[in-house]
């Protein structure tokens, strides 16, 4: 049976995608046999940082609506034989999902996949709440900043109330924080909420915290998850999050300021 | 592109319907002897004239067509208006009574005609006569969220935050041993009696009976403080809990 993990935030443009295929990668690495599925239907993106967008022939849509069969639809990726991608499509929009179509779906997946990771688009409406539905776990990722917090705070509301878990009273959602885009400089400059000011305002457990990093977007531009990329600051704290999420025990990195030469030197921990 | 033209111009809305919810009397009726339906009904109206008079009334006839009675509806509801009720509905009647209803412009409540077969559910529907006794405590025991609301028919008793942008509302009184960010309504049913005790006061809005504080109107003195919130003469008073 597969643990179905969705990640997802409330906010647009706070690392989704990035953290969806990061995650994805990072278990599939491990040896897992994992799906990722893009659930933003009409506004696909997870097969471009995937690097899988030239391979896409049928979508999630298809799947449901049986035009395709779910091993035609699945894309196997390139870096690593154990993750497979399941694209959006992109002409549809958010009420070509339904909810039988997405259970049955994932209900086929969880025989032959460990894990089931779904991307989750923005909002609160329909996609979100698909891609939220049927999830053991939820990767609920936040930028420091009090927008973002008070958006996965409400969704952290629907994940307890409006779940199947929730519905069928069965043991809730096990919900994770991911902050992302943190920055330690500008945390100290006063700009930035700080690691505890958000765990005080949503009291969740941390699951790791992701620095601001420019191999972000370079990961992103050329398609390849940033997890791939050990030697990036991003790239070791997802590898550190899977790491935590599989039962490891790591210490929180990236949360305080880089030290310089001297500090290195001199300031000894 | 013609048809454009023919669209009719923008005229403002109205009306609108809107769904809502009365408390209604609703009159039980266990005998179809007219008279001593008069009789009794004069003397509970001549208890409280002003209440009952063009009190709205739901009649319910579940007892009667149990008992196989036959009652005349029209001559009921006659009698009805003679003791200045407002006859709006009736309950639990058989198809000619529902007929006999609608003839005096009185619409129907219940559909179910197979009284035998309904009667726990029926029975379930009738008003209690004995005032409800006081419910006991809700407990809440997890965080709540932004977006969510909790209702508690007595108090309320939360243990853990309730955040930015949620509500929280209860007939009783409030107590939260963590932190209050969201909205606190207590004795929202008129209750001035009830208090609103917090661990950590950072309200975007507290109320007791209608009467309510802004966190702008919230002095920085009591913030982040355990405060007990009761209502004085219609003012609201925060005070140091310990």
């Amino acid at each position: 049976m597969a643990r179905i993990i969705v990640v997802t935030s409330g906010k647009g443009g706070v690392g989704k995608t990035t953290t969806s295929a990061a995650i994805a990668m990072g278990l599939a690495k491990k040896g897992h046999k994992t799906a990722v599925i893009d659930f933003d239907v009409g506004l696909r993106n997870l097969d471009l940082i995937m690097g899988c967008e030239r391979r896409v022939v049928y979508d999630f849509v298809n799947v449901i609506n049986g035009e395709a069969t779910l091993n035609q639809a699945l894309i196997r990726d390139k870096h690593c034989d154990q993750l497979y991608v399941l694209p959006a499509s992109q002409t549809r929009d958010k009420d070509a999902l339904t909810q039988e179509g997405v259970g049955k779906i994932l209900e086929e997946l969880s025989k032959d996949f460990q894990y089931i990771v779904c991307d989750s688009p923005a909002g609160i409406e329909k996609g979100a709440h698909l891609a939220m539905y049927f999830a053991d776990d939820a990767f609920v990722v936040t930028n420091p900043e009090v927008s973002s917090v008070r958006d996965s705070d409400r969704m952290l509301g629907i994940l307890s109330s409006k779940s199947r878990r929730a519905e069928q009273s069965l043991e809730p959602i096990k919900e994770y924080l991911l902050l992302s885009r943190y920055s330690p400089e500008r945390v100290k400059l006063g700009d930035m909420l700080s690691v505890d000011d958000v765990q005080d305002i949503l009291s969740l457990h941390l699951l790791g915290v992701i620095p601001e990093s420019k191999s972000v977007l370079t990961a992103s531009n050329s398609g390849v998850p940033v997890i791939l990329d050990d030697k990036s600051d991003a790239g070791q704290a997802y590898a550190d999050i899977v790491a935590r999420y599989l039962g490891e025990d790591r210490p929180h990195r990236f949360i305080d300021e880089k030290k310089g030469l001297f500090g290195k030197l001199f300031g000894g921990k | 592109m013609s048809n454009d033209s023919k669209k009719t111009p923008y005229v403002a809305a109205v009306l609108e319907f809107k769904s809502s919810t009365f408390s209604v009397p609703v009159l039980v009726l266990s005998s179809n002897d007219l008279t001593a339906i008069s009789d009794q009904l004069n003397k509970k109206i001549k208890l409280a004239p002003e209440f009952f008079k063009h009190s709205p009334v739901v009649f319910d006839l579940n007892e009667i067509n149990k008992q196989k009675l036959t009652i005349d509806v029209g001559e009921l509801i006659a009698l009805m208006r003679n003791a200045k009720l407002l006859p709006i509905g009736i309950r639990s009647g058989n198809s000619d009574q529902i007929e006999a209803a609608r003839l005096e412009n009185v619409p129907v409540y219940s559909t179910n005609n197979n009284v035998a077969t309904e009667t726990p559910k029926t029975k379930k529907a009738e008003p209690a006569p004995a005032p409800i006794p006081t419910p006991s405590a809700t407990l809440i025991t997890h965080p709540i969220r932004s977006g969510q609301r909790i209702y508690a028919p007595g108090d309320l008793i939360v243990t853990a935050q309730v955040s930015a942008g949620a509500e929280i509302m209860a007939e009783g009184n409030i107590h939260i041993y963590n932190s209050l960010r969201g909205r606190a309504l207590a004795g929202v049913k008129g209750d001035t009696n009830a208090c609103i005790f917090c661990f950590d006061l950072q309200a975007e809005l507290i109320s007791i009976a209608g009467n309510y504080k802004i966190s702008e109107d919230l002095s920085k003195e009591l913030a982040n403080k355990p405060v007990q919130i009761s209502l004085k003469e219609h003012t609201l008073i925060i005070k140091d809990l310990i």
